[in-house]
């Protein structure tokens, strides 16, 4: 089951990126041939095979770890703010998104 | 002393400055220089040389306070894809183009001037070095800002994504550097380079302020000369980081060179080796693997036989899978980490866009190179409704067959051998119109990546074209002491590791 042009607009969509159409013909081709040798997975039996997400799982038991809920960060606005694209009086730019 | 300086490794040099026979700023200077005579290799993206220097003269006024932490004044250099306060942090890519950081990544902290009560190891920061685009690679021909090139031979690549790391150790620009590997990026660019490299078992170095690829696989680690050297940056870098990383390890950090000089117990001098177990798996030498490569393998692991190691035959029935399950599992992992750049909080913005939608797309599109879109589609795809448990889930129960194969491979070995990489590096540009091939000569660093283990890249002698080849070590969970023992073993009794490209390679690109 090979992927259409109308997938890898839906995916570029969902993904929010731009692709023009020769853009996009090269990634369906190329798309299309990893994941080909993806279809080799098909064939594992993977009944009762827990996914396994965190690779530490595989050799000690994994514990969410919480720190204690206070504050431990300094006030450095203006230091995240120096490589934004579009900030004024401290905050964000963007274009309007409420009429 | 300034015309042999580049030539030491961390432990000489640091040696060197103890003995007050060259100062940090001397070193850092010299380092600098011959750092710009080379730019033509495309090896580091940013300096800051006052910086630099004011991180030398630092070291030397601690020393000469009486102070001596185990890597002061050493000049060493990061992958962009580590934070760093004084100089951009750009990680190969157009979107983060001039980005600052406020802070230093925990790694980058723990080697210079430490940080949340940790002291640091006192090594001084030389600069930034190139990488593919958020390490997606295995070339360097995926960074924004050019390619890095391989000093053995400046038309072939040094490898990825490390590139820049792995060619400015192998052209003698700096003594060590640090590296992030998430399917191979410090193994094969050191095997490609000629350099020795280590992947800690995954979290044992804090992923704070490292640049994210691919959460469960990305793990930080040393480029150098040697195993020892190696020993030595890693004791820095590694250890728990509770506060920033939820996933860093709760276990303490490790003297890594104690017991390198030493046989094994009950070894002797002449065969210090004797008693470890060496597994061979059957599908990392077969046909799948050049020649040269295979030749210069097998003539390591006969090194190890004569060091009083047993080699064994094991198996890893699921190599192959490999290289879907990675492929699917990091681009998902991808293209969740990276939507964090809309071009709002900071990174590129396209100059001109209709709305917000459009501005996200623009900006992205603009700001991304085309593998790094390419797996931001793939993963959008793979957890996608409908797909999630064909693809995601089925690439992690995968995982997990991997990692077993491994658990049971290790009932009959110490360690496991094989190549790094299926050939040496290719010309730049060979791979660019086929990212697949790209993706399949991965084969022999994935499968250790998936399951988390650690893995070394030690130089074993030369192939095709006199290009070098890396012999990989895998061992087991937080075997990171019993692969660097073996690979300084091998170094003592081996010069592969000391053989630099000729000079004039060099100063021809230069």
């Amino acid at each position: 089951m090979a992927l259409t042009l109308q997938d890898v607009d839906r995916l570029a969509h969902l993904a929010r990126l731009a692709l023009d159409r020769p853009t996009a013909e090269r990634m369906l081709g190329q798309l299309n041939a990893f994941f080909d040798i993806v279809e080799q997975m098909r064939a594992v039996d993977t009944t009762g095979v827990e996914p396994l997400a965190h690779p530490a799982e595989v050799f000690e038991p994994v514990r969410l770890r919480l720190r204690d809920d206070v504050v431990t960060e300094p006030n450095q606005r203006e230091a995240n703010q120096a490589s934004a694209p579009a900030v004024e009086g401290g905050l964000y730019l963007v274009p309007r998104v409420i009429e | 002393m300034s015309t042999e300086l580049h030539h030491m490794g961390v432990a000489e040099l640091a040696a060197a400055l103890e003995q007050r026979r060259v100062s940090s700023v001397e070193a850092t200077q010299a380092l600098l220089q011959r750092v710009r005579a080379h730019e033509a290799l495309g090896a580091f993206l940013a300096l800051n040389e006052e910086a630099s220097l004011a991180q030398a003269r630092a070291a030397d006024e601690r020393r000469a306070r009486g102070e001596h932490t185990p890597l002061l004044g050493v000049p060493i250099a990061h992958k962009d894809v580590f934070v760093t306060r004084d100089w951009p942090t750009t990680a190969g890519s157009r979107m983060l183009a001039g980005y600052r950081s406020p802070f230093d990544a925990t790694v980058v902290a723990r080697l210079g001037h430490g940080a949340d009560g940790h002291p640091g190891a006192g090594a001084v920061t030389l600069g930034k070095l190139n990488c593919d685009e958020f390490a997606m690679g295995s070339g360097n021909d995926n960074s924004a800002y050019g390619p890095a090139r391989n000093p053995w031979d400046p038309t072939r690549v040094p490898g990825g994504s490390s590139g820049g790391s792995a060619a400015a150790m192998a052209a003698r620009l700096v003594p060590a550097a640090t590296g992030t590997d998430t399917g191979g990026s410090i193994r094969q660019p050191a095997a490609f380079c000629g350099v020795t490299g280590i992947k800690p078992t995954y979290g044992r170095c804090s992923r704070y302020g490292m640049v994210a690829y691919a959460s469960s696989l990305d793990q930080a680690g040393p480029i150098a000369r040697s195993a020892w050297d190696c020993a030595l940056l890693l004791s820095a870098m590694a250890g728990p980081d509770p506060d920033r990383d939820s996933t860093s390890l709760d276990r303490p950090a490790e003297d890594y060179t104690r017991g390198l000089d030493e046989p094994l117990p009950g070894a002797s001098a002449a065969r210090p080796l004797q008693g470890l177990r060496i597994g061979l798996p059957v599908e990392f030498l077969g046909d799948g693997c050049s020649a040269d490569v295979l030749a210069a393998v097998r003539s390591a692991l006969a090194e190890f036989e004569r060091l009083g190691a047993t080699l064994v035959d094991v198996h890893l029935p699921r190599t192959q899978l490999a290289i879907p399950a990675y492929y699917i599992i990091a681009p998902a992992e991808a293209s969740s980490n990276l939507s964090r750049y809309d071009g709002v909080r900071y990174g590129h913005r396209a100059a001109e866009y209709t709305d917000l939608l459009d501005m996200y797309r623009r900006s992205r599109s603009e700001g991304f190179g085309a593998e790094v879109q390419r797996r931001i589609l793939i993963g959008t795809y793979v957890l996608s409704h409908g797909y999630y448990d064909a693809y995601y889930l089925k690439a992690q129960q995968i995982r997990r067959l991997i990692a077993q194969d491994f658990l049971q491979a290790f009932e009959q070995c110490d360690l496991i051998a094989g190549p790094v990489a299926p050939t040496v590096a290719w010309a730049i540009g060979d791979k660019a119109d086929d990212p697949l091939a790209a993706y399949l000569a991965d084969i022999y660093t994935l499968p250790a990546s998936l399951a988390g283990l650690p893995g070394m890249s030690v130089p074993a002698g030369f192939g095709a074209d006199g290009l070098p080849v890396g012999l990989q070590l895998i061992g087991p969970h937080l075997a990171e002491a019993r692969l660097l023992h073996a690979a300084h073993q091998f170094q003592r009794a081996t010069d592969w590791h000391t053989r630099a490209p000729a000079g004039d390679t060099l100063s021809r690109q230069a």
